[in-house]
């Protein structure tokens, strides 16, 4: 049986499957299926400091191989979140990483603050590339002196590891990710979701409430790819390989591309169990090709 | 142990009902858990390159001796049309149970069912599962014309079954809202239920309001997952946002901000 742990920065994940943000919860809606110690980890819920109410429906329009969501970061904040929720999913045997989101920098820093102090949680993920809010959100995600402020001020106040999240509704993803790399990232992941939008040609009306939402699933798969492999040869931080990644193929090729660790997303919503069965089709691949190990998947490509 | 399920099925049955509405029977070879009525299942729709989620529908009836889940599904749209050509034999994937169920009626409670389209499913399956004397249990089945209504005879065993049809060749002509029985007197009744287009649900709504009568209804948000993690089919009320696919799909109308 070939060894599927990796590393992230100085993370240990015992398999590189993760569940992405806005696809898993708060982890424990999940283990109403499944027994969440058998994933690498989850990116829990986006959280801001105060509660969001998010947009208003209909957020959600179902798209050709994907879908638009425009949710709008609905939560509770990140307080309700360290009272309520923290103390049950603390016990479960897997990286917990928290993703956050700011309108300003200060949110992020107070956000980061907060994080920083929850024992069970290693790994912040920033959300600098929300496409469904007004305010902050993708508007740091979408130029370079953006990015690197929020990543060089969070690197103040926050001591383990900094992921950050980037857009891919930018010119070049690669000249972020080298940014946040500059001001102390110690990952990134992508991508976040493509702004697209849907209409309805009968009522003459967008589908989405905010009239643009974000694009995800396997539609996306090979803009998403194709980044992940620009960026991890643009950066020497490891990356988090995300976008349309439905089954142990797709999670191979991402990390053939560069990524050290994988989420799936919008895959959830179709079968809640996808990540399970990817775990097991990542295994079958290393055995059938005499791999000891899943690292040596990571940046693999041959070109 | 996991309380929602990912689990192939069997087709049995595939049967037209009527010009929009099928009758489907699927059976596992596994145990089914308890599926109370007003929970849906989430059923994953095949061989189409439009239509990527799975689609929920009401669960009509649970056979736990053979382990059968029917469903009756309307043709609304793509995803529903494209899981109608479904054939006898074929597999076919359920995320389930999902959603909470009707709170159920007391023993001594008169209960009133109201029914429109393919939101009858859960009305009739409410009605059997009531374990009520059916001398307790009222049912107003609605549809636009005689040929839209679904033959559900067999359930006069559990409910007085009334019919409303806007063409007025079954039953009482008009809306469900316009039947004798709903007219009549509804605070004979300790629980309203309805299930059905949402026009009607705020009609059965307002006037079960009205009449001071605890009502239940069933919601069909749009949804992504159906299991509470995407926050799509989000319906505002009194204590915010709630996901219709989690904290419903049933609702008691005083929670929810409908203007009625």
């Amino acid at each position: 049986m070939a060894d599927l742990k990796v590393q992230l920065h100085n993370l240990e994940f015992k398999n590189p499957v993760t569940l992405a943000s806005g696809t898993c919860g708060f982890a424990r809606e999940m283990t109403e299926f499944f027994d969440p110690s058998l994933l690498g980890g989850f990116f829990l819920k986006g959280s801001t400091l105060k509660n969001r109410d998010g947009n208003e429906y209909p957020r959600m329009a179902e798209t050709a191989s994907g879908m638009l969501n425009a949710v709008g970061l609905q939560n509770k904040g990140i307080d309700y979140f360290i009272q309520n929720i923290y103390p049950e999913i603390k016990y479960y045997d897997t990286q917990l990483i928290m993703n956050v989101n700011g309108s300003t920098v200060e949110d992020y820093i107070e956000l980061a603050e907060k994080v920083n102090e929850l024992d069970k949680i290693n790994a912040i993920e920033l959300n600098i590339s929300c496409p469904n809010v007004k305010e902050g959100g993708m508007a740091f995600g979408v130029t370079c002196p953006g990015a690197e402020m929020v990543t060089r001020e969070v690197r103040k106040v926050y001591h383990k590891t900094i992921i950050v999240k980037l857009s891919p509704n930018v010119t070049d993803i690669s000249d972020i990710a080298r940014a946040v790399e500059r001001q102390g990232a110690d990952a990134v992941s992508l991508v976040n979701t493509f702004l697209g939008m849907a209409i309805d040609a009968e009522k003459r009306t967008p589908k989405l409430s905010t009239i643009t939402g974000g694009l995800s699933g396997p539609a996306i798969k090979p803009i998403a790819l194709r980044m992940v492999w620009q960026v991890a040869n643009a950066v020497q931080i490891p990356v988090v390989g995300i976008g349309g990644i439905m089954n142990a193929m797709d999670a191979i090729e991402f990390m053939l591309a560069g990524a050290s660790v994988i989420q799936v997303g919008t895959a959830v919503f179709k079968d809640p169990l996808v990540a399970l069965k990817i775990v097991k089709g990542v295994e079958d691949y290393l055995d059938r090709h005499k791999m000891q190990s899943v690292n040596d998947l990571i940046g693999a490509l041959q070109v | 142990m996991p309380k929602k399920f990912v689990h192939d099925f069997l087709i049995i049955a595939n049967s037209q009902l009527n010009a929009t509405n099928f009758l489907i029977k699927v059976q596992s070879e596994k145990k089914l858990p308890t599926i109370k009525p007003g929970q849906f299942v989430n059923v994953e729709i095949k061989n189409s390159l439009e239509v990527f989620l799975r689609r929920p529908f009401s669960v009509f009836d649970v056979d736990y001796k053979n382990n059968v889940i029917s469903m009756i599904i309307k043709i609304l749209g793509r995803g529903s049309e494209k899981l109608t050509q479904v054939q006898v034999g074929d597999t076919i994937s359920l995320v389930f149970p999902l959603g909470k169920n009707f709170t159920y009626p007391d023993i001594n409670d008169r209960v009133l069912l109201v029914g429109g389209g393919s939101g009858v499913a859960p009305m009739l399956f409410l009605a059997k599962e009531s374990g009520l004397a059916k001398e307790k249990v009222d049912i107003i089945l609605g549809a636009r014309t005689r040929e839209d209504h679904i033959d559900v005879s067999s359930y006069s065993e559990y409910a007085t079954l009334h019919y409303a049809s806007e063409d007025g060749l079954l039953g009482e002509k008009g809306f469900v809202t316009q039947h004798s029985v709903f007219t009549n007197n509804l605070q004979q009744y300790n629980k309203i239920y309805a299930c059905g287009p949402d026009g009607m649900m705020k009609a059965v709504a307002k006037e079960a309001k009205a009449a001071g009568v605890f009502c239940e209804v069933s919601l069909e948000n749009l949804m992504a997952c159906g299991f509470g993690v995407c926050l799509c089919c989000i319906e505002p009320t009194t204590s915010g946002n709630k996901c219709v696919c989690t904290d419903g799909p049933v609702f008691n109308i005083n929670e929810l901000q409908w203007q009625i």
